[in-house]
């Protein structure tokens, strides 16, 4: 397993205006998985993707990624552990403007202190991968939203994490673009190695799942997080 | 230069208006502190040319004495007096005092008087045409050629004309390093023509200018001048006492230092805004840096390195600006009074670097304070 949650749960506020986002949540992800997590808005999807990812701190419950348990590290040591494990692809991609397409897919590597030059011509190769070659030095907001989730995407893959993680793929891009996307997800990023959790609530890309998990009302739903390809 | 901080100055960079827009407040800033703070060490600096021009170790004055233009004449006992004491290597009077100088046009102008030892010439000018022993001859004057020449009509040598009704004669012109601040042309001539053509009240020395032996004999000077009821300073200490007069005791130095704080503030809230608008902006792009694995203190990194930037190039042009208005006004006026001085430059850095904090300050509240989580929330 790369991923194993057990009895997370949430809750926001204080009472009597308390809301519980999760409650006792437990599962498990395994190397060459491209989970789904769905579900209504307010099922609590995006709290247990920042839970298990090392950005939101639950209230109670486990998350162990790669045998470590990373809600008993400390701050700067969870950063450098999500740096070194965990690729994020972000429903609004979050490239910065001001710097070209190139930089922008280097910055896990720059952050992990890689000498500037070996950082892009990873970046380049990654680059590469996604078919976005020969936009690198391009700012992002003159490419389409498809190509911008591309170098999101890049950006997740260059420093190799174990673990990717995309909020809302789909979002911003057309029903086509968005199948494509994740088909290329599929099939070119996901391999033994690597495991991929997808929190969406966009039907059309069911398909593509491994394995489809359903939240309502901070719980999964029962009968649900069966292997799809079993 | 480290990656993260290479990112940081591509961001600044390529965000060209608010670049564009910090570097000019902070050059603005810098130009106007800058241009206060030397106008006033100009005015301080000219000022106290009596002293830098006459070079004398040591000054006896009045204790009432503040500035080098305002003496208070002192009896010749105390000349005698001076001379005794042990570890001066010798002492003579000095006189400086205002003249009405007639010219041959019929109108008058004021003039700086200044009075040389007969003997030993000391605190004599640099002679530029004539002769400095030409000043023993009658009725002779040597002229200053400075920028206020010219209010006494350009005298060559062998001009003459009248000062308080006397005749005197232009017989040399002279070369004095530092030029007056009140606008006066100067003429040099012996104590005993000055004193004996202009008007003066019962005793006749201005101050008695003093060569001690040693240094280690200043203090001992200064203790025994005073016990004679005067004052002995060092050409240092009287530039500083002069200094103070103008800061303290005129308003000229509360005035110039509201004008740099008000400079300052400008400096302050333009690119302490301008920078806040470029934090607000890369901001949700920050929560992504930190969601991704970037630790607060390496974004604090970058932003502080960002402020430095910017401080450092606006410090820069602002000094290259002041410094080049300054040295273009001193063509075109020749006794105008700025100079930029290390105090100066110091001062603007230390202003600069408080503008840079305080702008690093507020972007880094919002950094630290911006939850990865938000990322995810959108």
């Amino acid at each position: 397993m790369i991923l194993t949650a057990t009895k997370i749960s949430k809750s926001f506020g204080e009472a009597p205006n308390q809301t519980y986002a999760l409650r006792e949540v437990s599962f498990a992800v395994d190397f060459g998985e491209m989970l789904y997590i769905v579900g209504p808005s307010g099922s609590g999807k995006t709290t247990l993707l920042s839970i298990i990812s090392g950005i939101l701190r639950p209230d109670d419950g486990d998350v162990v990624v790669k045998d470590v348990d990373i809600w008993k590290l400390g701050s700067d040591a969870l950063a450098g552990f999500r740096l070194q494990t965990i690729g994020f692809v972000f429903q609004d991609y979050h490239l910065f403007p001001r710097l070209a397409t190139l930089e922008n897919v280097a910055i896990p590597l720059i952050l992990r202190r890689e000498p500037w030059d070996k950082s892009l011509a990873k970046a380049r190769k990654t680059l590469q991968v996604v078919g976005l070659a020969e936009k690198e030095s391009l700012p992002p907001y003159k490419l389409s939203g498809g190509e911008q989730q591309r170098v999101a995407i890049a950006r997740a893959i260059v420093a190799q994490p174990d673990l990717l993680i995309f909020d809302e793929p789909t979002a911003s891009l057309d029903g086509d673009t968005g199948r494509k996307i994740v088909a290329f997800v599929k099939k070119h990023i996901l391999n033994a190695q690597r495991a991929i959790i997808i929190v969406t609530h966009d039907s059309r890309i069911y398909e593509y799942a491994t394995r489809i998990i359903h939240m309502e009302d901070g719980r999964i739903v029962p009968g649900t997080g069966v292997d799809h390809e079993k | 230069m480290n990656g993260l901080l290479r990112i940081a100055l591509k961001l600044l960079l390529n965000d060209k208006g608010k670049f564009a827009t910090l570097v000019i407040g902070t050059t603005f800033s810098v130009f106007l502190m800058m241009q206060m703070t030397s106008m006033f060490s100009g005015i301080l600096y000219q000022s106290a040319s009596n002293i830098v021009n006459v070079g004398a170790r040591m000054w006896v004055m009045d204790p009432a004495v503040q500035t080098p233009q305002n003496s208070i004449p002192m009896p010749n006992y105390v000349l005698d007096a001076v001379r005794s004491i042990p570890g001066v290597k010798f002492a003579v009077p000095f006189y400086v005092g205002a003249g009405l100088v007639k010219l041959n046009d019929g109108t008058y102008q004021s003039a700086t008087i200044i009075g040389l030892d007969d003997a030993s010439l000391f605190g004599r000018p640099t002679i530029i045409s004539g002769s400095i022993t030409d000043i023993y001859q009658n009725n002779a004057f040597i002229m200053v050629k400075d920028a206020n020449y010219a209010k006494l009509g350009s005298p060559k040598i062998g001009t003459s004309f009248e000062i308080n009704d006397h005749r005197a004669v232009v017989v040399a012109l002279a070369h004095t390093p530092v030029p007056g601040l009140f606008g006066l042309p100067t003429l040099y001539t012996t104590y005993n023509r000055a004193t004996q053509d202009l008007p003066s009240t019962r005793y006749l020395i201005s101050y008695i200018l003093v060569q001690p032996k040693s240094t280690q004999d200043i203090a001992a000077i200064e203790q025994q001048v005073k016990q004679l009821g005067y004052l002995a300073l060092t050409d240092q200490q009287f530039i500083t006492r002069n200094d103070r007069f103008y800061e303290f005791q005129t308003g000229m130095g509360t005035n110039i230092l509201i004008m740099t704080l008000i400079s300052f503030l400008v400096g302050l809230s333009i690119a302490g805004e301008t920078f806040y608008m470029f934090v607000l902006d890369n901001l949700e792009h920050f929560g992504a840096l930190k969601a991704i694995g970037a630790k607060s203190g390496e974004l604090v990194q970058m932003i502080v390195f960002q402020s430095l930037v910017v401080g450092f190039l606006g410090f820069g042009f602002g000094v290259l600006l002041s410094s080049t208005m300054i040295a273009i006004a001193k063509l075109k006026i020749a006794n105008y009074a700025a100079m930029v001085t290390y105090e100066n430059l110091f001062l603007a850095l230390i202003m600069v670097l408080i503008i840079s904090a305080f702008s690093s300050y507020i972007g880094i509240r919002k950094v630290i304070r911006i939850d990865p989580f938000d990322v995810f929330r959108g």
